[in-house]
């Protein structure tokens, strides 16, 4: 089925069309191809641009606010902190946020462990947690690198590691994912778990950086 | 399918592309091919990535493990400190006790 | 047997500094996230991501290297929808050739 459309977006449409999506006159001839592809599948009835629509709202909610939360939460609660530890995903659901069904590994930054996380064959990374991945994480320089020569990789983010302490990378090849605990500022002693979850970068939650 | 693996153990990662002639999806990056590690934990059982990338319904489910290998036992002449570590997930069909 | 690497396993190559950026993403590319999520939702069930990542494991290296990531998402999805016969490539062609007259460009 073809729709004849004029190159004026503001003649009519039927009563039974689905909301006019808000115009990209984008260019590239993958932008086409992606604007394309998506509204072949919308006239086949594989979903609506509401539903598109309600993804992009979701995804605009997403950040880093909720993985520095139950960080926050485990410098204040130990037994928060052991079951985090335990089983990330469960203690995620403990404070409301939802995993999708994801098994999550939080990694506890120590004295003597520096744990930093990639994935080297694409850039799987907890979404739901941290929001969307900076576009360094998914690029070949970083997933190239990391796994190889983390110091100096870490280096480059301004992350300096002893040689006392064991950098330890975490690549996300499987269904595990990974969020980094890192270690408490030392200067932060009777804050409230607000004030803290408000020092947590996410930067600190992959474990590129320490806070 | 059983998990064969415990913490602790001594495992090598084979190569099935080499060995097997395996082609197609596969999550076991070539860097930690041929190399030994030991079992940092069984994670569970999880569909098979070989197959669900071609439609599959990734059945058997596949034993899944996190591997510890020290980076000096991984790279020729690592550059950084002699306790550093990579651990990643390898499924047991690539892993023989090492 | 000496294997050469497939492209997208770099664990170990040296692809310089890291580019330090967080980047942002412009409302197509933002949609193509949305396809996906839609698309491998269990009330739809028509993607996996293993699916997904085994079409950009076989777009080619010219086109993996010079795509922006989520350009690969878009190519990997086309592809495989089409493969699953959810549309067909004219299909596809069709509406590419009616946005591009839309948007002014060449066909």
């Amino acid at each position: 089925m073809s729709h004849a459309h004029s190159h004026d977006h503001h003649h009519d449409h039927d009563h039974d069309h689905a909301p006019i999506e808000a115009e990209d006159t984008s260019s590239s001839d993958t932008a086409i191809l992606a604007d394309a592809l998506r509204m072949v599948l919308i006239e086949k009835g594989i979903f609506t641009a509401a539903e598109v629509q309600d993804q992009l709202t979701l995804m605009e909610g997403r950040s880093d606010r909720n993985g520095a939360a139950m960080i926050a939460r485990a410098w204040v609660d130990a037994d928060y902190r052991d079951a985090l530890l335990a089983d990330g995903a469960a203690a995620a659901q403990a404070l409301g946020y939802d995993t999708k069904g994801t098994p999550l590994i939080v990694l506890e930054n120590t004295a003597k462990v520096h744990n930093v996380v990639v994935c080297t064959l694409c850039s799987c990374y907890p979404v739901t947690l941290l929001g969307p991945s900076p576009e360094w994480y998914k690029s070949k320089a970083y997933r190239g690198r990391v796994v190889r020569d983390p110091r100096s990789v870490l280096r480059e983010f301004g992350t300096e590691i002893g040689p006392d302490r064991e950098v330890r990378v975490h690549d996300s090849t499987a269904d595990m994912r990974y969020m980094i605990m890192p270690k408490r500022p030392k200067d932060s002693a009777g804050m409230t778990e607000d004030a803290l979850a408000g020092l947590i970068t996410r930067n600190g939650l992959i474990g590129v950086a320490e806070l | 399918m059983q998990a064969i693996f415990g913490p602790g153990d001594r495992v090598q990662v084979m190569d099935l592309e080499a060995e097997q002639g395996l082609t197609g999806h596969m999550r076991a990056p070539v860097y930690c091919r041929g190399k030994t590690g030991e079992i940092e934990r069984f994670c569970g059982a999880f569909g098979n990535p070989e197959t669900l990338a071609y439609g599959g319904d990734g059945t058997p489910a596949q034993p899944l493990y996190r591997v510890r290998f020290k980076q000096a036992d991984v790279w020729p002449g690592y550059a950084g400190a002699a306790n550093d570590c990579i651990e990643i997930e390898v499924y047991q069909h690539w892993l023989k006790a090492g | 047997m000496k294997i050469d690497k497939a492209y997208h396993d770099v664990g170990g190559d040296d692809f310089g500094p890291v580019p330090i950026d967080d980047g942002s993403y412009q409302l197509w590319e933002r949609r193509v996230d949305a396809m996906m999520r839609l698309l491998s939702s269990p009330a739809v069930g028509l993607m996996r991501v293993d699916e997904l990542r085994r079409g950009i494991e076989t777009l080619g290296e010219a086109t993996y290297n010079a795509e922006p990531y989520y350009g690969k998402w878009a190519r990997s999805l086309a592809k495989i929808m089409i493969e699953k016969g959810v549309l067909s490539q004219a299909d596809l062609d069709a509406k590419i050739a009616e946005l591009r007259a839309e948007r002014g460009l060449t066909p």
